[in-house]
């Protein structure tokens, strides 16, 4: 007998995304989900955030790595609140690994939740955390293909940031031509074009990041 | 990479369905993944034999239906499939465009007695 089933192999893991998404909404708690390939910038682009918006915005952070409290530590020297998961050799964080985290970080004290995805340009993607914005970080010495490599992650994000722009004299990287590929994929995607080392074109980011949080009176600090 | 996780994740999904139907065993699971979804049927295959032992779905027969990646012109509404390093419409030429098909991952039916 075959019986038609017709249901999404991770719908388990989006009903719990969604009650994660529920909890951060009623705690008034903006959240991104900022996800690359291992060494991207996705934890030096989470610092420059901290220190942009520290006094303006309270910022809690989610680290998420297959093992070492490396970041957590690094993040944790901002004097922000900081849970590390190390997910021992999944390659993506799953919403229950969030729940559960989320239960354990101070969210009456949090404006904005970044979550730092385990490197990765593949896996992530599938994989919904209770999220509002997905933001991926390609980092220029990684090449412009890799939109033609990976394009799942490209055509799901909220905002792209080319990071490492001071290196582009030094690489063949076509911000015009992958900016045109973008768009064509992911029309209402944002892009950036920063450098953590020389700070170029943080402020923009910042800019945008501040525009999305939901709960502005939750902004400043009491 | 991911495979164990999507392949737990299946194969509680099809034990639920299987038992709401009160069926004694699976005899197949018919899957449809896109190409976009990155998914390695071989892994799946991998995982599945080791997660399914002394379940009802121990020994069912996977069955893979693949949807090649394919996009909507945005100009002239053409429908094509994605080409390595160009992604614009073979007859206008115009590159914005939107994904119809390719991120699929869904079980579509099972096979139970």
């Amino acid at each position: 007998m075959e019986i038609k089933v017709l249901k999404d192999i991770l719908s388990a893991n989006d009903q719990i995304a969604e009650r994660n998404h529920a909890l951060l909404q009623s705690k008034n708690v903006s959240c991104i989900n900022v996800m690359s390939s291992p060494g991207s910038g996705k934890t030096s682009l989470i610092l420059e955030t901290i220190r942009r918006l520290k006094g303006k915005v309270r910022i809690g952070v989610i680290e998420g790595d297959i093992s070492s409290t490396i970041d957590a530590q690094k993040v944790s020297g901002e004097g922000v609140p900081v849970l590390q998961i190390n997910t021992g050799g999944e390659c993506h964080l799953d919403a229950v690994m969030v729940g559960h985290a989320l239960d354990n970080l101070p969210l009456a004290d949090i404006d904005l939740l970044l979550i730092e995805n385990v490197g990765n340009l593949v896996c992530p993607g599938e994989f919904k955390l209770g999220e509002e914005k997905k933001v991926l970080i390609l980092s220029v010495p990684e090449g412009d293909d890799k939109i033609y490599k990976y394009p799942l992650l490209f055509h799901l994000a909220d905002a792209v940031v080319i990071n490492k722009i001071d290196l582009l004299p030094y690489t063949k990287f076509d911000v015009e031509g992958f900016s045109k590929a973008l768009k064509g994929i992911n029309r209402e995607a944002q892009i950036f074009q920063i450098s953590c080392t020389t700070h170029q074109g943080i402020e923009d980011w910042v800019s945008w990041v501040v525009s999305g949080i939901r709960y502005p009176h939750k902004r400043t600090v009491k | 990479m991911h495979e164990l996780a999507i392949t737990q994740s299946m194969l509680d999904l099809v034990l639920d369905e299987a038992n709401k139907t009160g069926a004694a065993r699976v005899q197949r699971i018919n899957l449809v993944l896109g190409e976009m979804s990155g998914i390695a049927g071989d892994c799946v295959q991998f995982y599945f034999d080791y997660l399914s032992k002394g379940t009802n779905a121990e020994r069912a027969a996977l069955s893979f239906r693949r949807i090649p990646t394919q996009a909507r012109c945005h100009n002239c509404e053409e429908v094509f499939s994605l080409k390595e390093f160009d992604w614009s419409c073979p007859k206008c030429h115009n590159v914005s465009l939107e994904i119809t098909a390719g991120k699929e991952l869904y079980v579509e039916s099972i096979e139970v007695e």
